[in-house]
């Protein structure tokens, strides 16, 4: 019998409605692998009792003969940014400990409402500020994936959606959410050579999603493959009153509207991520991608995105200025940790609490963020990051009049040992260098995995399209994982 | 614009000064709901239950506008002729403190939804010959109201009740336009008239539902403007008249004792008349505004535009011009129009008939002093609109006299009863026969025969006493005129 933790949400889908399978057996299957792979440090909560409700749900709706429901016997992971009802939720950080949300977040609860169980909450760079999960309270994640030079350095599973891409990669849940704000969802899975997407932004909901930039915020769902991507993501979307920043548009239909034939379509190939120090190989399968693409079918042109060099810049500008506005609400006044020492006035409480229960990167962050807000020094980098973020989605714009979509490299480079770039936070921030555009104008992006490098270990590429258009993003992407033909897994050391 | 009174003057050792007062007037906006979340407004609620997610800023939680406070807002705006910006904006101001949740207030600080606007003024609402004034309004905006913390409830601890927390205000900036307590009073107390008119907050200054922030400078006339300091939260127009004084007069006595202002924020002790420093600009909080993320910009269509405007009520100054076009004092017009209530409860009246001018005497003089009287309100009245121009309407057929009239007033405050009512049962209707009336005449003057004399001999204020007597005699029945004109008779 096939391992049912091979399958992936397409599969797991079709076999409990053939009833190849039962749901429960999937949920079981799931949960051992989970509890098999502690050492990975994937998960910050197990909740394997709502995978198994969620299951039997899913089996007695089959047994009673009713049509299933989209995710019906589908396990998935969640990261931990997300607020799920009674089930303790942190962001990755000990200034949330012990908070446990009375309330579902509209993700979350679209997941659920489409039968989807949840084996419990990943682990993810603390407030989803970091590129490689070492930020995490809670310990890092480590990458199921290991050099094939005999050595066994501990990789980065990317981040911040660390747990989220590991998980997967592991074959710990078959997809799990994650977010990107400036490519958190596409970085990691690079990193293990799964895919992800990230749609438009304001096509998924932010309420009850612990927030760290909220013009860049955006939830996506990672997968192993393009297709369980699309049902995923088909699951996450759609309009929510509670969210201003919501999009206000019926659901496409992505699954169905899959297609990996690219004919009519024009691929631009932005020159200026062609960046200095970028390692022969990623510039490799840059160019095989692009020959996937032209193989099936499209056009390939060379376009210009002239602001490209200021997107990181602007980036660690804005991202950490509306993060340092939206992390004053953890003061230890209502919820979560709370230091007051003896004696202590209301100005010492926020203090002790916040030093105590933030880590480096995020203060490293509020003190970016609050300075660049600062009297003084506003118009000098909040404004100028601001006029940035113009120029660059304008540049997409004028791209967009001549191509349909970019094709790039989703990472300057394969997965980096953990501890390798903790003491230099540029070079952490580098790593977000081709994923950030996209983000800054709000553009639907994907990561499919592409090969490996000399190292074994994977590659990703990305595709990023017109507002609105994952579908097209989608069908490249599908186009590209059909050539390349990726089934490289890491081998189980766990 | 005449300018009747002398100019407001502090004479200080090294002569006149000048005061220049700004306010900022904060205002609750009238709705069910908090500005960015559905949570109650209601006042008085017990602690802490009118408190959404999204007021207790728990993790992931996001605001969403209240059409109904933007809706407000923009009312208000039109009824003091201000531009209304179809694109504004919400601001983060970034604070910690314990009575706000999110660490920031959400505001308007770059793009107000409200623009330069005006309200006249007049420096005594009931002269129509006082001196009156145009004060200029910067701005109007929206922003969420804070919490409240309770010191006083344990002793080492604080309690903090967010009810409060999240509900629309609307901040209206004048511009540093009135130069005495009086303006800054008479323009508090324009204000909330207005906003009490169009209905965008209650006005309910011991509620906290309106309260002030006064900003106060002095200069040698002439001068350019002086420092200015702010006093925080001042909740009466009484209060507010005291700060211009006391700070103005303060600040005088510290540069003519060779000090200097300080730009700060002060508060004010009405117990002791004074206001003190609360904290200096030095400490002033760095509140880093920046465009709320969580929010995109408000943009207005032309209906929603038009439907505000189709909803203004008729404002107090047209109010009044009506009531002046109907041959209405003015100084009866601007009583009558000073509150909405007032205002509202005289249109009912002239509605059910009553005539104008009579309306606005009987109810300058007798309605309101019958509520003076028994400490009741207009609100409260016990008389409606529709008994009271019954009563009007008997006095204009005739049927009853002034005093007859003021008799049944007396017993329809009493009884509750209509006015034709307690003329039937009691037989206080006037009489004009002409008969009953000569034969009383005859008998007074048959009993006052000296007088009679000495009206005769030139003293012609007599004539007061026969009448008197006469209508003493009618139990106050009879037609004063017929009296007049027969007494005329009986003594020629």
């Amino acid at each position: 019998m096939t391992d049912l933790t091979d399958l992936g949400v397409a599969a797991i889908r079709d076999g409990v409605r053939e009833g190849a399978f039962s749901a429960r057996e999937v949920a079981n299957a799931f949960i051992a692998k989970v509890q098999s792979a502690k050492v990975l440090n994937a998960f910050l909560v197990e909740t394997p009792d709502h995978a198994i409700a969620a299951a039997d749900a899913a089996d007695a709706a089959k047994a009673a003969g009713e049509t299933l429901k989209p995710l019906a016997g589908v396990p998935i992971g969640m990261k931990d940014l997300f607020c799920t009802k009674d089930v303790p939720a942190t962001a990755a950080s000990l200034i949330l400990e012990g908070f446990s949300p009375t309330y579902e977040s509209t993700v979350s609860g679209k997941l659920f409402a489409a039968g989807a169980g949840m084996l419990g909450k990943l682990n993810m760079d603390q407030f989803a500020m970091g590129s490689s999960n070492e930020t995490s309270a809670f310990g890092n994640v480590i990458s199921p994936w290991r050099r094939n030079d005999g050595g066994n350095a501990a990789l980065a599973p990317g981040g911040s959606s660390g747990g989220s891409s590991a998980a997967i990669s592991a074959r710990l849940c078959p997809a799990a959410t994650g977010t990107d704000t400036g490519g958190s969802i596409r970085q990691p899975a690079a990193f293990t050579g799964i895919s992800g997407i990230k749609p438009t932004y304001g096509r998924c909901s932010r309420w009850g999603v612990v927030a760290f930039s909220s013009s860049l915020d955006q939830a996506g769902p990672m997968a192993r493959d393009v297709r369980d991507c699309a049902i995923m993501l088909e699951a996450m979307t759609g309009f929510d009153p509670k969210d201003a920043t919501s999009l206000d548009l019926p659901v496409p239909q992505w699954e169905a509207g899959l297609s990996a034939d690219l004919k009519g379509k024009t691929i631009g190939i932005p020159k200026q991520y062609r960046v200095d120090n970028m390692p022969p190989e990623i510039e490799a399968l840059w160019q095989q991608g692009i020959q996937w693409a032209r193989d099936a079918g499209a056009e390939i042109i060379e376009v210009s995105l002239p602001h490209t060099k200021y997107a990181l810049p602007a980036y660690y500008i804005i991202a950490p200025a509306e993060a340092s506005s939206n992390l004053a609400r953890y003061d230890g006044v209502r919820y979560g940790l709370r230091d007051l020492p003896e004696g202590a006035n209301l100005q010492d409480m926020y203090a002790a609490t916040r030093a105590a229960g933030f880590g480096s990167e995020v203060k490293r962050r509020i003190m970016i963020g609050t300075y660049v807000l600062s009297a003084g020094f506003y118009d000098a980098y909040f404004t100028q990051a601001s006029k940035v973020r113009t120029l660059i989605a304008r540049d997409f714009e004028q791209a967009f009049e001549k191509c349909d979509l970019l094709l790039t490299p989703t990472a300057p480079s394969a997965a980096f040992a953990l501890g390798e770039k903790q003491a230099d936070p540029i070079a952490m921030y580098l790593n977000d260098v081709f994923t950030v555009p996209a983000s800054l104008a709000g553009l639907p992006a994907m990561s499919v995995p592409g090969g490996l490098d000399a190292q074994g270990l994977p590659l990703g590429l990305q595709i990023i399209g017109r507002p609105l258009d994952e579908q097209g993003v989608l069908n490249a992407g599908l186009a590209i994982e059909q050539r390349a033909g990726f089934v490289a897994r890491p081998e189980a050391w766990w | 614009m005449a300018d009747a009174t002398a100019p407001y003057r502090i004479t200080g050792e090294t002569g006149e000064w000048e005061v220049v007062v700004g306010l900022e007037v904060h205002a609750q906006v009238t709705s069910n709901a908090k500005l960015f979340s559905g949570a109650a407004t209601a006042f008085g609620a017990e602690p802490n239950t009118q408190v959404s997610l999204v007021d207790a800023a728990m993790p992931g939680m996001l605001p969403v506008p209240n059409r109904e406070c933007i809706r407000q807002a923009v009312r208000t705006g039109m009824a003091i002729d201000a531009q209304i910006n179809k694109w504004s904006r919400f601001d983060r101001k970034n604070y910690f403190y314990a009575d706000l949740p999110q660490g920031y207030q959400i505001s308007q600080l770059y793009h107000p939804i409200v623009g330069e606007g005006a309200i006249d003024i007049s420096l005594d609402e009931k002269n129509p010959d006082a001196s009156g004034k145009r004060i200029g309004v910067e701005r109007i905006h929206v922003e969420q109201d804070a919490g409240k913390l309770m010191h006083d409830q344990h002793p080492t601890r604080s309690y903090v009740d967010l009810n409060r927390s999240g509900v629309a205000l609307m901040e209206i900036v004048s511009k540093p336009d009135m130069r005495s307590p009086q303006e800054a009073g008479a323009y508090l107390a324009k204000l909330r008239s207005i906003l009490r008119y169009v209905g965008s907050c209650d006005g309910n200054m011991d509620q906290g539902s309106m309260r002030a922030d006064v900003n106060v400078s002095v200069r040698k006339p002439g001068d350019e403007f002086g420092t200015r300091t702010e006093t925080k939260n001042v909740n009466s127009v009484r209060f507010v008249m005291q700060v211009v004084e006391q700070e103005a007069k303060r600040q005088v006595a510290v540069i003519e004792a060779g000090g200097r202002i300080v730009q700060e924020t002060r508060l004010y002790d009405p117990d002791r008349g004074e206001t003190r420093s609360m904290r200096s600009k030095e400490d002033a909080h760095d509140y880093r505004y920046f465009p709320d993320p969580d929010l995109l910009p408000l943009e207005l269509d032309d209906a929603f535009l038009e439907e505000c405007r189709a909803s203004l009520p008729e404002l107090p100054d047209a109010k009044r011009a009506r009531y002046e076009a109907a041959g209405i004092t003015p100084y009866q017009a601007a009583v009558l129009t000073a509150d909405v209530d007032s205002a509202l409860w005289f249109d009912t009246l002239l509605e059910a008939g009553a005539k104008p001018v009579a309306a606005a005497n009987w109810t300058t003089s007798e309605l309101f002093g019958a509520l003076n009287r028994t400490g009741k309100d207009i609100a409260t009245s016990p008389v409606s609109p529709g008994q009271a121009a019954e009563l009007l309407g008997l006095v204009a057929d005739g049927t009853l006299s002034g005093s007859l009239a003021k008799q049944v007033f007396e017993i329809m405050l009493e009884t509750g009863d209509g006015a034709a009512k307690i003329v039937d049962e009691r037989g206080l209707k006037q009489t004009s026969d002409t008969g009953a009336i000569e034969g009383v005449i005859a008998g007074i003057l048959a009993a006052n025969a000296d007088k009679v004399e000495q009206y005769k001999g030139g003293k012609e204020a007599l004539f007061g006493f026969f009448v008197g007597q006469t209508m003493k005699a009618m139990q106050g029945k009879a037609n004063p005129q017929v009296v007049n004109e027969l007494l005329k008779k009986a003594l020629a």
